[in-house]
């Protein structure tokens, strides 16, 4: 992918981590879905995870906001560890934003009233500050003109951009990413992605599940690759793509990029 | 170049022709059965010697009527028998469909539950009811009623003031008193207060973004204004309690065995289905509107009300109010086990008068006349509700 | 290709003991939190406080072959009222002999509806075995050729007729209904309301004054000396209340049918007739076969409201039996037992038509 305006990826990022997931294994039945996961998010650090599919990427960031329920291990946010305190998890939930693949966005309210819900029932915010947040988001997406309309009258490539928006109201430290693009058609996922790629200029710390790396390449200072519940390794996207330690990640890369 | 657009065409290909050709062929048709079967009709009643029209009306019906919600007696007229059939359709139907929805949504909910057993037994419910005709089901209650249950003598009294036997269902209910009245204001002046602070809040929540606990505070004071009101009126406790007089039981509220078993038999059967309804509407709602509303950090409470609810009753109500349209059908079946609704009430006067067309064309327009206004109401919800798309 | 090495050490960790096996399941369950393990308790208890004196009566207690006296000494359920009588129930006034020929018919039946649950055998000459299976049926139970005893309608009864008042309902009302919706869909004007009015009509009416109307006001319409005996006509009052509910049905179907089939068979030079039979209707009959095998269930269990006009269907042939002094008072056994009988005949047809949902929205 072309990229004009490749984002600064110096390593001088803040020392504080933001996210740690410490030995974390998670079985969904008898199936060991994620074995020993140790990972270290910093604050601003972008990192990209990718892997085949049925290796647990997705059920990774899921546990981070508490959508999926890890057995063993700890995990971290922002300094409030996460078990199953519904005041721990309702905090982490209010700083970690998620995209979604479908973008999920709520039918039956229009796209204002789908990006002040949060803020309004939340964050206690009054309805004319919500507001004014929410269009303040929805230009930033470029998307300011549909604020009346209903996600069923908008492509899919507005609703995802609509729906990075209403996470942003929240005013989260990290934003998740699961698939953002997956599920759109080819010309609309450039528009995410450019979306996507303003918000890394501006310092915000991302963890995306995504099979585009040509984005990873411009954006991420991480690659991570999973297979099989693990982590099998990560690294700068330079040395990962240029030099793949591991014969499971040459695979995977001969086979995504051809 | 020739122009052939508005070239004129031999009728019996020209589509439009031949369309107003064959609809006049349709009518033709549809005219002479009709007029086949009214002649016959017409011939038929002058031989058997049936009076027609709606004369018999204002004649004295004397049949009696077991139950009625207003005076009648059998120097009443036909009408007023008829009046007094609707008025018991419309009652159990009223209170039919106001159980039904209560039974139909918690086993529903219960259908979902995570608790394997209560989804279970759920589960077993509601296909057992629903596929059992719900004829039988009556039968099956007021058989209970005439063959199992004892007498008034022995009447199994499982809670005070509660009897139940042979000749039905007697419980206690309060004397009435003027208590009663001014509880009944209080409790409206309670909804009109719960309406205004509903309205405040919500002004209140927009201005400032603070929460008011709007739902446990309408609660206290929906309960609470008529409990205050009844203990400022010297709380009366005075019952009227069913007691047994010679063979049955007088005083209290008396529901008789066709009753209840019309009442049991449709509530069952119509629950099942509208448990069923239930359960489709809240699985519509896809997963990921949960788990989006919950990214956000809503609560489970809120993300009910806010998200999921909105959804589910969009897809819940059409077929929630063509099941009740079901009940006030099925409560004709009244007929056959002695509860004189409409249908058991024309019936008698058809067998009375012998004028059938009169009759059965009543219960058809009374019926008429309920399914028209269900299908109004719900097109005009289902426009309001739509969902906005492209 | 090498093998992909596994470089990275892969522990059996075998996930913490309260998640899984009984204990698990029991836990997740029964008891994943306060408020389930609470309903657990409360229905636990109320289980306990009905089922065992309901296996006690109906079960431990009961008697199952013995004559009427036998009955009156049992504290528990009297099954026996069912192998003395099921004939009846099952037959009614059948002439007693003679009774292997509607137990074949239905055989006949189920043997059908068994072979055509496979949709791989949804071909031509299953529809002709239908077709030949029907006229056979109806011969078994009219006779009068072929050297069988002619045996008057009047005294088909029971389950013979609950199911021929289905069977014969749909197969007459289906293609009426097809009629019905394909008219509503018309845009010839007369045509269209005439059809929207009857649906409309037959639909806002309860099913009993239908059959009153079969009853009592048929009879009127027909010229004098002509009579229709009352199984016909209360048959023909199903029918037209089938087809109305039927059509509703198919025009959803046909309403689900993209704009482009009708114009690619327009652009073909198709007419009216040959695309609704050829293109349209296949497909939108397919689609809508689970509300309509619901339609059939419905027909199945609206049957027994013929009672009330006094036919001997399989409701009244049991009433009449409770109704013998011999066997006053043990309602609950028979009409559990019938009620097991119309349960079993919906309970497949409900499982069935669910099943065939899925596989067709999985579009095989």
């Amino acid at each position: 992918m072309d990229t004009e305006s490749s984002v600064t990826t110096e390593q001088n990022l803040p020392d504080e981590a933001i996210i740690e997931i410490i030995d974390m294994h998670k079985w969904f039945g008898d199936f060991h879905v994620l074995q020993g996961i140790n990972l270290t998010v910093h604050k601003q650090e972008r990192i990209v995870i990718c892997g085949p599919s049925g290796s647990g990427k997705s059920t990774l960031i899921r546990c981070i906001n508490r959508l999926e329920e890890h057995q063993r291990g700890r995990i971290v946010v922002d300094g409030i560890e996460l078990t199953s305190n519904i005041k721990n998890i309702e905090k982490i939930r209010a700083e970690v934003g998620m995209v979604f693949q479908h973008f999920n966005l709520f039918p039956h309210l229009n796209i204002v009233e789908n990006l002040t819900l949060g803020p309004i029932w939340v964050r206690k915010t009054p309805k004319k500050e919500a507001e004014e947040t929410a269009m303040y988001y929805l230009e930033k997406v470029h998307i300011a003109e549909q604020a009346k309309k209903y996600p069923g009258q908008l492509s899919g490539g507005q609703q995802q951009r609509v729906a990075i928006a209403r996470s942003l109201c929240m005013n989260p430290k990290v934003m998740l990413f699961d698939e953002p693009t997956s599920a759109l058609d080819p010309e609309m996922i450039k528009e995410v992605l450019d979306v996507m790629i303003e918000l890394a200029q501006e310092g915000m710390t991302m963890i995306v599940v995504t099979h585009e790396m040509g984005f990873a390449k411009s954006v991420a200072h991480r690659v991570l690759f999973m297979d099989s519940g693990q982590i099998v390794e990560g690294n700068t996207p330079e040395e990962f793509f240029e030099n793949p330690q591991h014969d499971r990640t040459k695979l995977f890369l001969s086979q995504i990029l051809h | 170049m020739k122009n052939t657009a508005s070239e004129t065409v031999p009728f019996w290909l020209d589509p439009k022709k031949r369309a107003i050709f064959f609809q006049l062929i349709t009518l033709c048709m549809v005219g002479l059965l009709a007029y086949y079967l009214i002649s016959n009709t017409i011939h038929n009643l002058k031989r058997q010697n049936i009076a027609t029209g709606l004369g018999f009306l204002h004649k004295e019906s004397s049949f009696e009527i077991g139950e009625s919600l207003i005076s009648y007696s059998a120097a009443s007229s036909y009408g007023r028998a008829l009046i007094v059939g609707a008025l018991n359709t419309l009652y159990v139907s009223s209170i039919g469909i106001i159980i039904t929805v209560i039974l139909g949504t918690v086993a529903g909910v219960a259908r979902l539950s995570t608790n394997w057993l209560v989804s279970k037994l759920a589960a077993i419910y509601i296909e057992v009811f629903q596929d059992i005709p719900v004829l039988l089901q009556l039968f099956f209650w007021y058989a209970i009623f005439y063959e199992t249950l004892p007498s008034p003598r022995q009447a199994l009294h499982p809670l005070p003031g509660v009897f139940i036997c042979n000749r039905g269902v007697a419980f206690a209910v309060p004397k009435a008193d003027p208590a009663h009245g001014y509880m009944a204001i209080a409790f409206l002046t309670g909804c009109v207060l719960v309406y205004l602070i509903r309205r405040w809040a919500n002004k209140r929540r927009d201005k400032t973004g603070q929460l008011f606990p709007v739902f446990r505070v309408s609660l206290a004071i929906l309960v609470g204004f008529p409990l205050v009101t009844w203990w400022l009126a010297g709380a009366p406790t005075a019952m009227s309690t069913p007691k047994l007089v010679g063979f049955n039981f007088t005083g209290g509220k008396n529901f008789s065995p066709e009753f209840i078993a019309l009442l049991l038999g449709l509530v069952l059967y119509t629950a099942a289905f509208v448990a069923e309804v239930v359960r489709a509407g809240i699985q519509s709602v896809s997963k990921g509107q949960t788990e989006a509303a919950m990214s956000l950090g809503l609560r489970p409470g809120m993300v009910l009300n806010l998200v999921i609810l909105p959804q589910a009753l969009r897809v819940i109500i059409p077929p929630l109010t063509s099941q009740m349209l079901n009940l006030t059908k099925n409560s004709t079946l009244a007929v056959a086990i002695g509860y004189p609704d409409f249908v058991s009430v024309a019936n008698t006067t058809i067998n009375q008068t012998g004028q059938a067309i009169e009759g059965v064309a009543l219960i058809m327009v009374l019926y008429l006349i309920f399914s028209l206004l269900t299908s109004a109401i719900m097109n005009w919800y289902n426009k309001k509700a739509a969902l906005v798309e492209r | 290709m090498t093998d992909i090495e596994h470089t990275i050490k892969k522990e059996e960790i075998k996930p913490p003991v309260v998640h899984v096996g009984v204990i698990g399941w029991i836990r997740k369950n029964l008891f994943n939190n306060w408020y389930n393990s609470l309903l657990t308790v409360v229905t636990i208890f109320f289980l306990l406080k009905i089922v065992p004196p309901f296996i006690r009566w109906a079960f431990i207690d009961s008697v199952w072959n013995t004559p009427s006296q036998a009955c009156r000494h049992a504290t528990g359920a009297c099954w026996s009222i069912i192998p003395h009588n099921y004939r009846f129930i099952i037959f009614g006034f059948f002439p007693y002999n003679l009774q292997w020929r509607p137990l074949l018919a239905m055989i006949m039946l189920f043997a059908l509806l068994f072979f055509s649950q496979n949709r791989k055998h949804w071909k031509k000459p299953l529809a002709y075995s239908w077709i030949v299976g029907l006229f056979v049926m109806g011969l078994l139970l009219k006779g009068g050729l072929f050297g069988l005893k002619s045996v008057d309608s009047t005294q088909w009864g029971g389950l013979v007729l609950t199911l021929l008042l289905s069977v014969f309902g749909l197969t007459a009302a289906y293609p009426l209904g097809v009629v019905l919706a394909l008219g509503r869909q018309s845009k010839m004007p007369a045509v269209k309301t005439l059809c929207v009015v009857y649906i409309e009509m037959i639909r806002g009416v309860p099913l009993i004054s239908l059959l009153f109307m079969a009853s009592i006001i048929f009879p009127l319409f027909l010229p004098e000396g002509v009579t229709i005996n009352k199984i016909l006509r209360a048959q023909a009052a199903i029918i037209l209340f089938t087809a109305a509910y039927i059509a509703e049905v198919v025009r959803g179907g046909l309403q689900a049918m993209p704009r482009g089939q009708y114009e690619a068979a327009e652009s073909m030079g198709l007419n009216y007739y040959q695309t609704m039979r050829l293109i349209i209707l296949p497909q939108a009959l397919k689609i809508v076969i689970p509300p309509t095998v619901s339609i059939l269930i419905s027909a199945f269990k609206d049957t027994s409201l013929v009672v009330i006009i006094a036919l001997y269907d399989l409701l009244k042939t049991t009433q009449t039996v409770l109704s013998d002094p011999r066997w006053l008072g043990y309602s609950r056994e028979a009409y559990i037992f019938v009620a097991i009988i119309y349960f079993l005949g919906c309970f497949s047809m409900s499982n069935y038509s669910r099943k065939l949902e899925k596989e067709l929205s999985r579009g095989d």
